[in-house]
């Protein structure tokens, strides 16, 4: 366990006070994630790592901590959190978007243990608890992964750690991805273009040169580039319609659904029991709308 | 068979309904359902006041729904009349979650038991909540795939009620609990609407529903139809036995392994009580001389078991391992993983009743943390039996007693608190996988303030602004918050 560089208690406190209980606030990040609200007074959550526990595989930073700090950070224990690099740790958990490891790793979502949060009050609040199995009151930690800051404003979280694999290789190959999927052993990632699949094995080198043999998959230097300009989610089970999409115009994330796309996908249409629903938590948790203003919490995509 | 104690829970909000009320409920009822499919017999009434905990209550009647339809029509009635109404899978819930409150509607969901699609390509099933865990595995066996949680009640406990407990099991510690398998549900809102929450596709947009859904002990909704994760079946497997002389020894093991970088797809313990309770039970030939027995299984591709494995071994010689045996087939797992899923029958050779603990501790405090509850079990006079998941620190100490002895309920009651208390203040959780219910619903101050308390209200009332679906369970009532000595009427903790 790494001195402390920060008290997150102390810093929860601070927080607290700077968020206030009047008034429209937005919080701000690195801005890698589509940057914080304009026109409105904005707040930096505390930045820092209290502590890793490598045995617990458990870390608990400031939600202001860059992803990347917490990754070199974790590296030194040869683990790794399921978040995606890049801006800040709150800034991923409130967009809640999983990275290309998600088939392996799992979702971003179930990263996150405890929280600390600023409420709409100024109060603060803790939602969850330190351990990986915990069912001690309803699940806010759910709650506040992907709510866009709209409910409450994260101040610290503990993590649950992952060990990174003894070895890891991306690999490519001309064959259908789903006959892959069938075949290959919880691989981490398998992402298709229309033409070609790229697999992310991990695990024991020999287990990973054994199932590239037996699939027939050449080494590869690493992921196909994403396109960036729209992110799709679909049913897995949907993906196959993209055969007749132009091959180079999405990379898609089979077994998951997530698709990389150069264009837009239509929207649907929200639920009305869960359009109601979203209301209701947004009216419950911040009554008044004080928090993030004008970002929708029920953001349709697929 | 094992008689347990049974108390009546009566700090109930909801009033027991007017006789006349309950029969025009019933008649209500009979209308939107087939009337075979709604009872209000004393003796069907008595089969449901209770789950597998220590708790009771009192229904008004018994809904056996069959359809969402179903369910949604009960929901309407209960709001039309006003009463409270209480989903109920296999009723193997430990905390009292499923117990009714004086006067509610149980709506059974035992008859939506199908499997309703398996797509093997993506690794998904659709079911109905009455579907038990176990049988999602048997019969997806065949496509190499099966549903990761495993409660130790799963050859009976159903998938909706793991949803609603979002109950963990041996396997929860490589795969995770419930919630990390479930990717959508459809329920009926407490208000009688029908909606979907989550999604086959990865991100649905908005507030993660399906997330906050998993967990909320029927407070939420009942749910009609789930679609869970399957996972792939491992390609090889290997199960180990490894004891110890000192319950330390092992348990400091635990830790060493996964600070080590590996986690096994389980790590059980057992302490030497249990042992020979278990040994005498199914004679499997366990160490029943030694303190401490830990069951670890590795699973994955060989290379990997076998690293692993050859590890793991070096790794507990540094902690004075005793015998190491390694299971030869599958005939010696399974006799291995029955010797620990057997521990609950075993105990009844020891004493006619017992209290079956639930918290979470941080894996490095296990061995001073079971320390603390020899003594406590030492200082109250009680038997302790340790067998637990100790992979995820979560312990389940049980406290086997003769009833009929005077004085012994207090004792029992005295130490489960001590217990409770003793993890909590390690850096623990109240509850692992039984959720917390009726049964820790007043000791949530212990882990929670109120201010944190009030969020999960907020939350609460989003979906239940009625209060109806199975209330007074989980969050302790305002005039109980801050006082933790305030344990309800008859409650066991």
């Amino acid at each position: 366990m790494p001195a402390a560089s920060i008290n997150l208690d102390e810093a929860a406190k601070a927080f607290a006070d700077e968020v206030g209980s009047e008034g429209e606030v937005a919080v701000r990040g690195l801005g890698t994630r589509g940057g914080s609200v304009e026109g409105v007074r904005t707040v930096l959550a505390p930045q820092g790592i209290e502590w890793v526990q490598a045995a617990e595989m458990t870390v608990r930073c400031g939600a202001a901590t860059p992803v990347d700090d917490v990754d070199a950070e974790l590296e030194q224990y040869g683990q790794c959190v399921a978040v995606p690099s890049g801006g800040t740790i709150g800034g991923a958990l409130a967009v809640g978007r999983s990275g290309i490891r998600r088939l392996g790793h799992g979702p971003i979502r179930d990263s996150l243990l405890q929280a600390y949060f600023i409420s709409a009050k100024g109060e603060v609040v803790k939602a969850g608890g330190p351990t990986v199995k915990n069912v001690s009151g309803f699940d806010l930690c759910r709650l506040l992964v992907g709510s866009r800051g709209t409910l409450g404003f994260l101040s610290d979280v503990i993590l649950r750690t992952r060990p990174r694999g003894d070895s890891e290789q991306w690999f490519v190959s001309e064959r259908d991805p789903w006959e892959l999927l069938s075949e290959l052993y919880r691989p981490t990632s398998l992402l298709w273009d229309g033409r070609s699949s790229w697999v992310l094995l991990e695990g024991h080198a020999d287990d990973i040169r054994a199932q590239a043999h037996s699939s027939q998959l050449e080494e590869a230097s690493g992921p196909p580039k994403l396109p960036t300009e729209a992110r799709w989610s679909v049913a897995p089970s949907e993906l196959p319609s993209l055969r007749v999409a132009a091959p180079g115009t999405f990379v898609a994330e089979i077994g998951v659904g997530i698709v990389h796309h150069s264009h837009e996908a239509s929207r649907s249409r929200p639920d009305a029991a869960v359009a109601d629903l979203t209301r209701r938590i947004k009216s419950e948790f911040d009554p008044v709308g004080r928090f993030n203003p004008g970002v929708a919490a029920l953001r349709f995509s697929g | 068979m094992i008689s347990r104690l049974r108390r009546d829970f009566s700090a109930l909000r909801y009033q027991k309904p007017d006789a006349n009320v309950v029969v025009d409920l019933v008649e209500r009822l009979r209308s939107v359902l087939r009337p075979d499919q709604v009872r209000d017999s004393d003796s069907e009434i008595r089969l449901y006041r209770r789950d597998a905990s220590n708790l009771s209550g009192r229904a008004a009647v018994v809904c056996f729904v069959e359809s969402t339809d179903d369910v949604q029509a009960v929901i309407r009635v209960a709001n039309e009349f006003a009463v409270p109404f209480v989903a109920r899978g296999s009723g193997t819930g430990l905390a009292g979650g499923a117990v009714p409150p004086e006067g509610a509607i149980v709506i059974s969901t035992t008859k939506m038991n199908r499997i309703l699609s398996v797509d093997p390509v993506n690794r998904l099933a659709w079911v109905e909540p009455g579907v038990l865990n176990l049988d999602l595995s048997n019969q997806t066996k065949h496509l190499g795939v099966h549903f990761a949680p495993d409660p130790s009640s799963q050859q009976t406990c159903s998938i909706g009620g793991n949803v609603a407990n979002n109950s963990g099991g041996p396997h929860c510690l490589a795969d995770g609990v419930t919630s990390a398998h479930i990717h959508a549900v459809e329920v009926v809102l407490p208000n009688g609407s029908v909606s979907v929450l989550g999604g086959e596709d990865p991100e649905p947009g908005g507030y993660d529903l399906r997330g906050v859904f998993v967990g909320s002990e029927g407070m939420f909704g009942v749910a009609t139809k789930i679609c869970v994760k399957l996972t792939q079946n491992p390609p090889d497997v290997a199960t180990l036995l490894l004891d110890f002389s000192t319950v330390a020894d092992g348990a400091q093991l635990v830790s060493d392994i996964i600070a080590d970088g590996i986690i096994p797809a389980a790590v059980e313990m057992m302490d030497q009580l249990c042992l020979q309770a278990v040994e005498e039970y199914i004679h499997a030939g366990l160490p029943v001389d030694q303190a401490a027995a830990l069951l670890v299984e590795v699973v994955g591709l060989s290379s990997g078991v076998a690293s692993d494995v050859a590890r793991i071994l070096e790794l507990a010689e540094r902690r004075n391992v005793g015998g190491v045996r390694v299971a030869a087939d599958e005939d010696e797992r399974a006799l291995l993983w029955k010797g620990r899923k057997s521990a609950f029958g075993a105990i009844a050779r020891i004493k006619p009743n017992y209290y079956l603990h639930d918290t979470v501790v941080p894996r490095h405090r296990l061995p001073d943390v079971l320390e603390q509850i020899y003594e406590i079990a030492d200082r109250h006079e009680l038997i302790v039996l340790n067998v637990f998941h100790a992979g995820d620190g979560n312990l389940h100490p049980l406290l086997v007693y003769d009833a009929s002895e005077p004085g012994v309920t207090e004792r029992v009651h005295a130490a489960g608190n001590e217990i409770v208390r003793v993890s909590v203040e390690a850096g623990g959780v109240l509850s692992g996988e039984h959720g917390i219910g009726l049964e820790k619903r007043d000791l949530m101050p212990l882990m929670f303030s109120e201010v944190d308390l009030a969020a999960q209200a907020d939350l609460r009332r989003a979906f239940d602004p009625a209060l109806l679906s199975n209330p007074d369970k989980v969050l302790p009532s305002p005039a109980t918050c801050g006082d933790v000595q305030s344990i309800p009427d008859g409650a066991w903790i």
